[in-house]
């Protein structure tokens, strides 16, 4: 069931990333019925975990968000109050003027919620940055007057939305983020694409990010992706780019669902059954880093959460130097099997 | 030993059936693997009938594992019920077809 409030308003255990991090090192790992993902990468020989060549830049903009999605592993909702200061955006765009990656990621959150995003969109669309990502959850588009000309904002910058839509039927979609959500990301959607999104004569890109409502892997994305594109064409006559196909990975609210509903163990087991070296080797922490809205540096989204801040001289964007960076051995745990579990997770869908 | 005779646990343990009889086991299991790929049927449709022949034999184990791949390959649980419905139609027929049987033994014996 959607949820009201966020872990950290209700003041639950998890919302500490350190009792995650126990909680996902104990129990049938320490007692060693499965292996420690530092062990298992060290088998096929891809231990320690070090960074490639940089390719995506994400900055979350801040965990305020107008939804309160039941796997959320951000612990996103209205009540979080964490948001990116324009001071730091600033500390951001001179890191966006120079880096070499070619994707720059706003995540949050809602990041059209906090109160300087539109500001911060058009300045670092001077940056030249090749491919220039906006996730929205779509309903954020139609939660206030204010944010109903959204999609004439991201054409006017050529920006590429890449909207969360768990499953192309009303009962899972707001059994996952909450009543009403499937309604209005149709609606959203058919904003987009009446902008000029994902339609042939446009270069306008929109994608779609589909995570399984419940204890299960995602399968085969081209499948998924076959199956949404003709749904939501022959409902809704709706059109899309690509579909990305998450694994919910063990923490946050997903963690807290795994837990309470009894799955937590047959959850680590199918990730570790389904761990594929070949997904690894691409796995997104190995061309990414992750800027927290207060400006820290994170080798993924998922370590953000979990505090896990980058092994590194730097970490804060205030003193970003991406050779030194790039040195630097990747932060793991267990939640790690969520990434190379079958054909690998990432922001931007499978990678093996 | 377990006090019941089924355990949610053992489905993990089914590979280690090949520890006891490799051979056979490992032969099994290819032989599984390859029966589900993608082939004339989709592999949608064969988690399908998968799950409606777990139910007709009643097997504990592969109802939740079909389940879990139905949920998997984004089969609704409309479609679901209905190749439970399959299933149980044709295991009902079958016992219903032997209906017959009786009528012509009845007839038989009749006068």
């Amino acid at each position: 069931m959607p949820l009201l409030k966020s872990l950290s308003a209700r003041k639950n255990d998890l919302s500490k990333p350190e009792n995650q991090l126990a909680f996902l090192s104990n129990g049938i790992f320490k007692e060693g019925e499965l292996p420690f993902f530092k062990d298992k990468i060290a088998k096929t020989g891809n231990y320690p975990l070090k960074p490639k060549k940089l390719e995506i830049l994400q900055l979350n903009l801040g965990y305020m968000c107008n939804q309160v999605c039941s796997h959320c592993h951000v612990d996103a909702g209205p009540d979080r109050k964490e948001i990116m200061t324009k001071e730091t955006m600033q500390q951001c765009l001179e890191v966006i003027k120079t880096t070499k990656a070619h994707t720059l990621d706003l995540t949050g959150g809602a990041p059209e919620m906090n109160p300087n995003f539109r500001w911060f969109v058009e300045e670092a669309s001077k940056a030249g940055i090749k491919d220039f990502i906006v996730r929205s959850n779509l309903t954020i588009i139609l939660a206030n007057k204010k944010y109903h000309d959204l999609p004439e904002f991201f054409k006017k910058y050529n920006v590429h939305v890449v909207s969360s839509l768990p499953f192309y039927k009303k009962e899972k979609t707001d059994k996952q983020r909450g009543n009403g959500v499937f309604d209005k990301s149709i609606k959203a959607l058919q904003m987009l694409n009446a902008v000029g999104y994902a339609q042939p004569d446009t270069e306008l890109k929109l994608d779609l990010v589909y995570n399984p409502a419940g204890a299960f892997l995602p399968t085969n994305q081209q499948a998924l992706e076959q199956d949404f594109k003709t749904a939501l064409k022959e409902d809704f006559n709706i059109d899309f780019d690509n579909l990305f196909a998450i694994t919910n990975l063990p923490i946050s609210r997903f963690l807290e669902f795994l837990i309470a509903s009894e799955n937590y163990e047959d959850y680590m087991y199918a990730l570790v059954e389904a761990y594929n070296p070949a997904a690894v080797e691409s796995v997104m922490c190995t061309n990414t880093i992750s800027v927290s809205w207060d400006g820290w540096l994170y080798d993924c989204d998922f370590n953000q959460m979990l505090e896990l801040k980058v092994d590194s001289k730097v970490q804060h964007i205030s003193d970003y130097n991406e050779d030194l960076l790039n040195n630097r051995e990747i932060r793991i745990s267990q939640h790690c099997y969520g990434c190379t579990a079958g054909a690998g997770s990432s922001c931007q869908g499978t990678v093996a | 030993m377990a006090k019941t005779y089924y355990n949610p646990d053992d489905l993990r343990k089914f590979g280690k059936i090949t520890e006891w009889s490799e051979d056979l086991g490992n032969k099994f299991f290819d032989y599984y693997g390859k029966v589900f790929e993608e082939g004339a049927l989709s592999a949608r449709e064969k988690s399908l009938i998968a799950l409606a022949v777990s139910h007709v034999v009643k097997c504990p184990y592969c109802i939740d594992a079909y389940t879990k791949d139905g949920l998997q390959r984004g089969i609704t649980k409309e479609e679901m019920m209905e190749a439970v419905h399959a299933g149980a139609a044709i295991e009902s027929g079958a016992t219903l077809v032997h209906g017959v049987q009786m009528m012509n033994k009845y007839d038989k014996l009749s006068m």
